[in-house]
């Protein structure tokens, strides 16, 4: 079985490694980079709603903090590159570790709406502290990143590095849902109190997950302005963080590739739409991949409630996890 | 376990096969009968949508009229349309899509946001970019925005005029009210720089939010340091509620505003209230009115005729932006054929080319190429725009 497991890791890093020997468009690369962007994100978010059963509607204000840190930090502190991603992720995790505790001392809906309430706050902050952030106008200037003499300026070189922290990103979240920690997680998402009986410190659990799940939006956000080189407000509104809670959802939490496959499908859909919609129907407006999103996450919820790569019998924890899914989706 | 990974496996290139297949190959061809491919990004959806959609209908009358036209030297154009949702991760994604298809120049996009944030890429790939924003930050510096142009008139012309008929009037000290926004923001700082130039003297400066729903302690305040005019950077429905105010409190002094309140919006929301305001405009508002001397009337009034044929309504000052550009790109391809660098050149040597918001004279030091004759001071007389000598 190991051998087996590790033969499919091998073959998996070897399609990563060769996607750009094959695609030369540099529009299907910056695809593949958002994706992997946004998954991430969502590998955060998946562990937060997964395992510890936590929903979060706020991480797209994580990703704007990691990308303002990194942009503002590099442009105006003209710190390396290289080090502004490495720190970029620490402000978003220390303003989790900040309002986690009163926040997540709220269940369900009234956790969902405080996280809501943070995500709007932290937008309005970004558009109005125009000393510091640009607002409206964004920050420009911002450099590539360069490791030495080495300048990351293609798309395919920026591909690597994106995939290459998503793998990283993975493996560390592997490692972390089969410890003890993993197990403990997965414990309180079944239930809390039966989690709290047997010894478990609960609230420091789900606060060490949020504080990770926004390190990782952090660290995306970090990446995200290094490749525009510009950053302003609108990435990281409202609509960006429900998008991720789709992605997470869509693709099966509790799974290790589920993030992944939400961010392809979501993505891949939106582009998608971007040009099939017109073609079919050129007098639509533009609102209409609401629409498309809606009858997928329906769709979803009623054919695989439990996410796409999720196992198919709802077993154990998993069943739990359709049962609070629907309440708070 | 394995059956899973497969499955992802499986996703994941046809992902890509789905991707490629639209993807590259189709760029190059000089056929004769090969259009001319045009790429444009507007914030159709999304905040900025009220730009982006007069935008959209501008560039798709004006493509369809050049191209039953015969296009370009017989060539027909292709205007490829996308849509960024106003958000600036799907406007890079979008301009990376157009260039992929070889377009030989893209127009966006339409608010200031999304146009920077596609400004590295058309740098990086060599494609001439002609924004429709306001911000100056998008041409400038020029040195490293070469491949980038602008249609609007930046915000610190507007100031100059404001300055300008200020001092032409004797009022040397005037108040100052801003709303609290990226707009009103830009404006205090510009008309901060512009004042002094024409010696005029800023002696109150106040601050109001966009959601306020009254200012009378704002002008109040203004009042006590007896200003001789009073100048207001905001648009509807604020600007709107302090022309009111403004009138309720009889401050009996003239009250300037900006090319903000320059919709239909701004006349009917404050009514009686309006006549007597003064404001710097795009020309396309009091077209009827301007001397027939003036270079741009004609083009104007043809455009105004134009759209409400098309859309039963008059145009607005962003389908006029688009109206620019899509004309200095169709004039550029004229000159250099198929070729962006050839294209970029000659847009940066582009001089006297009339159009909707002024009379283009780009330059390799000035990417915007407007001048402060492409706005008059216009006045409200009767719920009705006037323009004012």
């Amino acid at each position: 079985m190991a051998s087996a497991k590790s033969r499919y890791w091998i073959a998996l890093i070897l399609v990563v490694v060769c996607v750009p020997l094959f695609v030369k468009s540099n529009y299907v690369l910056s695809i593949l980079i958002v994706i992997g962007l946004y998954a991430i994100i969502v590998q955060g978010l998946g562990l937060l709603m997964g395992y510890a059963g936590q929903v979060s509607f706020g991480q797209a204000a994580f990703y704007g903090l990691g990308a303002y840190t990194a942009a503002i930090l590099a442009t105006k502190c003209d710190w390396p590159p290289v080090l502004c991603v490495l720190v970029a992720p620490f402000l978003p995790a220390l303003v989790a570790l900040i309002i986690g505790r009163p926040i997540l001392r709220l269940r369900e809906h009234y956790l969902v709406l405080a996280t809501l309430g943070f995500g709007i706050l932290a937008f309005a902050a970004f558009n109005e502290s125009i000393a510091l952030t640009g607002g409206p106008s964004g920050l420009t200037g911002i450099p590539y990143l360069s490791i030495g003499p080495l300048v990351l300026d293609n798309d395919r070189s920026y591909y690597y590095v994106v995939w290459g922290v998503l793998g990283l990103v993975i493996l560390a979240v592997a490692n972390l849902t089969g410890s003890p920690i993993g197990r403990a997680f997965k414990a309180i998402h079944a239930s809390e109190q039966a989690a709290q009986s047997a010894g478990i410190d609960t609230a420091l659990l789900k606060l060490q997950a949020f504080v990770f799940s926004a390190f990782l939006a952090g660290l995306a956000g970090g990446l995200y302005a290094f490749w525009v080189t510009f950053v302003g407000p609108s990435p990281f509104g409202f609509t960006a963080s429900i998008e991720f809670v789709l992605m997470a959802v869509v693709g099966g939490l509790g799974t290790l590739w589920g993030p992944v496959l939400g961010s392809a499908i979501i993505v891949g859909l939106a582009e998608f739409l971007r040009w099939g919609v017109p073609i079919l129907l050129p007098k639509v407006g533009g609102e209409f991949e609401i629409v498309f999103f809606g009858i997928i996450f329906v769709l979803i919820m009623l054919l695989r409630p439990q996410g796409i790569l999720a196992p198919g019998r709802p077993s154990g924890m998993s069943g739990v996890a359709v049962k609070e899914e629907k309440c708070s989706g | 376990m394995n059956r899973r990974i497969l499955c992802l496996l499986l996703c994941m290139s046809l992902l890509l096969v789905a991707g490629c297949g639209q993807g590259p190959g189709s760029t190059d061809g000089e056929k004769a009968a090969e259009p001319y491919k045009i790429g444009a990004i507007v914030d159709i959806s999304g905040p900025a949508a009220s730009l982006g959609e007069p935008e959209r209908d501008t560039l798709r009358m004006l493509a369809d009229e050049l191209n039953a036209r015969g296009g370009i030297d017989g060539r027909p154009v292709d205007l490829i349309i996308l849509d960024n949702k106003s958000l600036e991760t799907e406007a890079v994604l979008a301009a990376k899509r157009l260039i992929d298809q070889g377009v030989l120049a893209i127009i966006g996009c339409s608010a200031s946001g999304t146009s920077l944030a596609i400004v590295d890429t058309v740098q990086k790939a060599n494609v001439p970019q002609i924004s429709m924003a306001a911000s100056a930050l998008i041409v400038e510096p020029v040195t490293d925005r070469q491949w980038v142009f602008k249609t609007a008139q930046s915000d610190i012309m507007v100031a100059n005029k404001i300055a300008a008929y200020l001092a032409a009037n004797g009022m040397k000290n005037v108040a100052f009210l801003s709303m609290n926004n990226a707009f009103g923001d830009s404006g205090r700082v510009n008309f901060e720089k512009a004042a002094p130039i024409h010696g005029v003297n800023i002696i109150a400066k106040e601050k109001f939010e966009a959601t306020d729903k009254d200012m009378t302690s704002q002008l109040t305040k203004v009042r006590t340091t007896k200003p001789e005019a009073v100048v207001v950077w905001a648009i509807p429905p604020s600007a709107a509620i302090i022309t009111k105010n403004f009138k309720d409190l009889g401050l009996g002094v003239p009250l300037i505003q900006t090319h903000g309140i320059g919709n239909q919006a701004f006349l009917d929301l404050s009514g009686d209230a309006a006549n007597g305001v003064v404001a710097p405009m795009g020309k396309l508002v009091v077209a009827e009115q301007l001397p027939d001397s003036d270079p741009q009337k004609a083009l104007l009034l043809e455009y105004i005729t134009a759209f409400e044929k098309s859309y039963g309504t008059r145009p607005s000052t962003f389908g006029g932006h688009a109206h620019d550009a899509f004309n200095l790109v169709v004039h550029a391809i004229t000159e250099a054929g198929a070729d962006r660098a050839a294209i970029r050149d000659v847009l940066e040597h582009t001089t006297g080319l009339v159009g909707i918001s002024g009379v283009f004279n780009l330059s390799p030091q000035d990417h915007n190429g407007l001048g402060e004759d492409s706005m008059v001071v216009i006045q409200i007389k009767d719920g009705k725009w006037q323009l004012l000598e």
